[in-house]
């Protein structure tokens, strides 16, 4: 299908080859493929440019956070802009004092209000009510018997006449009260936003029954227009929320930022299928990593955050630029990395890992190693590593269950990567040479080098990454 | 068929973006961007917008066009060209022969079978309507209405049961009582349900294996859906021979824009078009309707 925003991202990263902060100039190309995104997501045009506005102020501001590379900086703004929109205040749900409390559900041909007025039904069964549903649908065929075929089945009352159906709407709210029921769904015919004469009657029918709750039912395949639907039954109607639909199939859902950017109330429910138990709470988190396809990266971001301490890590940064890292900085900096679970897993999650590198092939016990070696060692050999001669790295492999072979190579690595470090500079062409060897491709490098970004940007050289 | 509905015909008077832009004779970036953004919210889609206005630029300077007026001529023809090339035309020839509807749910696909019927019954062809979805509540009942309304015979089944064996059995009747045209509605399923994508293909395998042929298998695009309608088409056409589309809602403020991308990338070609809920309301593919419909939108959107 469509690119997702961590393909197009991961695209123009390699093209920046930015590890720094980002430039004003790399945040409007990245601005740019967000928006792309987001409209092959059917978001609206203007929901989408309203929302990189946001976001470039915020990537302007924000900042950047040392455990992630500038593509996963920019995901994570995206993602929590994406939540703060789709989510925001949640729909709590307060019954009347006087019952019943009354719902009514509108929304175009086709929607799924019928299903889900149903489904609602069933939902405040749970909760220990009463419903009962009225069919205020006298527009499509069998309407009606649709929505009582699947009321018995959850033992839900229908009331409904062939008359009109604000009339049916009125009588239905007197059988409520009659009979006691304390909450009623109201199911409409579809209408479109464009009808003016439908769009008055469900005006009519909301002055009738006084809704409590009045939900917009949307699909989650709509395009653009999801914005003016939205927007015209909020103006005709004042929406309390919505409920978004068949969200089952493959579509992005970006309706569903359109609709709540224009009408700013909760989507407070999601249906998920075609049978009365596919409904569920709606939750935001979800929807944002659906709209732009960012699913594993997130997960990714998460465990980044999670186990690095920023502090921890820009200290260990400054260090290491300064030139005082020292292989006690380098364990640290190890088992933060571990900290992110097991290293085949993490590499599994890289959104872009070129093909043909197996996330198996990485080597966990390496790192396991690597470990070992400098835990065997004393704080003075940790801090001042030239101090280590002949008889400490025996010791230390016989301590560590190395071979003193492991110990010295682990040891001129170490200097290597300082001396690299220390200047900043780029590794020389030996050693991009030797990184490269034994490796599946020339792409290859570049997964080696997300690794190393997730892991606070430094080179991990040769240990802990992939088999040589 | 009914004519050409009076909203529609609306569109053809105040086509607003060209009226706006008339007052803006230069042709500058602002009219790439507006043209752009016009097609974007159109539904057309990012990729298939760009290349539309990629041709839309190569040719106007080789045509050395100078004024909005004559580039908006020009993308008028384009698009309508685009959606021209195909036949349009539905097939019949079996004894019966059987159209089947099929699309995601929601899209019009009994709506449509009760157009059509509508429509063929006036031109004096006996329609056999098959209720080949058993699955939605009270799904056979909506159709059996319709066929009533529509003059059409109904052949039902138990709800649950198997959708292909109800289909054969319309295709029997239809044969026995030497009705021309067997009109098969079915469920509606989502393309990503592998599953319903076979008993789909079975519906149609079944078709045709007693004295019916299957000569049309259309698919029901809703308007309204933007981008996930192209992954419709490609899904549906993978499991079946789609021969056509019906492109329903149009009568909504949704432009359809996507059947630019079906076409170009799948080649379907759109047969009809559904422009409300009334069994008059199906009209030829037209793409001077759709196009115009596209191209029309109001001064601040
Ligand atoms: N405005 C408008 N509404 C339409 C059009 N075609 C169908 N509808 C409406 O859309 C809704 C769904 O139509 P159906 O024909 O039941 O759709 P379906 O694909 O059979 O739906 P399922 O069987 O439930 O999957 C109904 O309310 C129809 O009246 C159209 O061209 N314009
Ligand atoms: N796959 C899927 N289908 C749904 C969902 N909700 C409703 N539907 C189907 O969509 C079609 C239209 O639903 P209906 O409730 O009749 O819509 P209404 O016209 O708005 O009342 C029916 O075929 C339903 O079974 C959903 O969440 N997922
Ligand atoms: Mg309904
Ligand atoms: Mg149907």
């Amino acid at each position: 299908m469509f690119d997702t925003l961590t393909d197009r991202l991961g695209n123009i990263f390699d093209r920046l080859r930015s590890r720094g902060k980002l430039s004003e100039s790399d945040i409007n190309a990245v601005m740019a493929e967000v928006r792309t995104a987001l409209l092959e997501a059917d978001v609206n045009l203007k929901v989408a440019k309203q929302f990189q506005d946001k976001v470039t102020e915020r990537c302007v501001q924000s900042e950047m956070h040392t455990a992630l590379n500038p593509a996963q900086q920019v995901i994570k703004i995206v993602n929590d802009e994406l939540i703060e929109i789709l989510g925001g205040q949640a729909l709590t749900l307060a019954y009347s004092d006087k019952p019943p409390t009354v719902v009514l559900l509108a929304g175009l041909q086709g929607v799924g209000k019928t299903t889900n007025a149903v489904k609602l039904a069933k939902w405040f069964k749970s909760q220990g009510r009463n419903p009962i549903l009225i069919g205020a649908d006298l527009q499509r065929p069998a309407a009606v018997e649709q929505l009582r075929v699947l009321a018995s089945n959850i033992d839900v009352p229908v009331f409904s006449e062939s008359s009109d159906p604000v009339i049916v709407a009125r009588n239905g709210l007197s059988e409520a009260i009659s009979s006691g029921r304390d909450v009623l769904i109201c199911d409409t015919a579809g209408r479109l936003s464009i009808d003016e004469d439908l769009m008055n009657e469900i005006r009519q029918i909301s002055d009738e029954i006084q809704p409590h709750y009045t939900f917009l039912v949307i699909d989650a395949m709509t395009g653009q227009e999801a914005v003016n639907v939205a927007e015209t039954f909020n103006d005709k109607l004042a929406l309390d929320g919505m409920i978004l639909t068949k969200l089952d199939g493959d579509s992005r859902g970006g309706a569903a930022l359109s609709a709540k950017t224009i009408v700013g109330k909760p989507i407070a429910f999601a249906s998920t299928g075609e049978k009365v138990e596919d409904f569920e709470v709606f939750h935001p988190d979800r929807l944002a990593s659906r709209i732009l396809g960012m699913g594993d990266v997130l997960t990714l971001i998460e465990k980044a955050e999670d186990a690095f301490d920023h502090q921890e890590a820009q200290k260990a940064a400054d260090r290491l630029l300064s030139g005082q890292f020292n292989l006690e900085d380098f364990l640290e900096q190890m088992q933060q990395l571990k900290k992110m679970g097991p290293l085949q897993n993490i590499v599994g999650m890289m959104p872009d890992l070129p093909q043909g590198v197996n996330p198996d092939d990485v080597d966990e016990t390496r790192l396991t190693r690597v470990e070992a070696i400098i835990t065997s060692m004393t704080y003075e050999e940790r801090d001042r590593p030239e101090i280590i001669d002949g008889s400490r790295r025996s010791r230390i492999a016989k301590g560590s269950g190395t071979s003193i072979q492991e110990v010295s190579l682990l040891l001129k690595q170490f200097k290597e990567i300082k001396r690299m470090m220390k200047g900043a500079v780029k590794p020389n062409k030996k050693k991009k040479k030797k990184s490269s060897k034994g490796r599946k491709g020339k792409q290859n490098s570049r997964a080696k080098r997300e690794i190393n970004k997730t892991a606070n940007a430094f080179d991990l050289g040769e240990f802990g990454s992939f088999k040589n | 068929m009914k004519k050409i509905s009076s909203e529609l015909e609306n569109t053809r008077t105040t086509f607003s973006f060209l009226s706006r832009l008339k007052r803006n004779p230069q042709v500058d970036n602002a009219l790439w961007n507006e043209i752009e953004e016009a097609l974007i919210q159109a539904d057309v889609g990012v990729t298939a917008t760009s290349r539309i206005i990629d041709v839309l630029q190569a040719k106007s300077k080789e045509m050395k066009l100078s004024s909005t007026e004559s580039i908006l001529d020009l993308l008028k023809e384009q698009l309508k060209s685009t959606l021209q090339k195909f036949n349009t035309e539905l097939n019949e020839g079996g004894n019966p022969s059987v159209w089947v509807f099929v699309g995601v749910n929601g899209a019009g696909k009994t709506t449509s079978v009760a157009k059509v019927a509508n429509w063929k019954s006036k031109e004096n062809e006996r329609i056999v309507l098959a209720a080949g979805d058993t699955f939605r509540a009270a799904a056979s009942e909506q159709l059996e209405k319709w066929a009533n309304s529509c003059g059409a015979e109904l052949i039902k089944g138990a709800d649950g049961a198997d959708p292909s064996s109800v289909i054969y059995d319309a295709t029997e009747y239809a044969h026995a009582k030497n009705a021309s045209l067997v009109l098969a509605d079915t469920a509606g399923r989502l393309h990503t349900k592998s599953n319903l994508m076979q008993e789909l293909e079975k519906i149609v395998r079944v078709a045709n294996k007693g004295s019916g042929t299957v000569t049309e298998i259309l698919l029901v695009l809703d308007a309204t859906v933007g981008q996930n309608s192209l992954q419709q088409a490609k899904s549906f056409a993978e499991s079946v021979d789609l021969t056509g589309i019906i492109l329903t809602k149009l009568d909504g403020s949704s432009k359809g824009g996507i059947i630019f991308a079906i076409a170009e990338e799948l080649a379907i070609p759109i047969k009809l078009i559904g422009i409300g809920e009334g069994k008059e309301d199906l009209i030829p593919f037209d793409s001077e309707v759709v196009v115009e419909k596209i191209l029309d939108f109001q001064e601040d959107s």
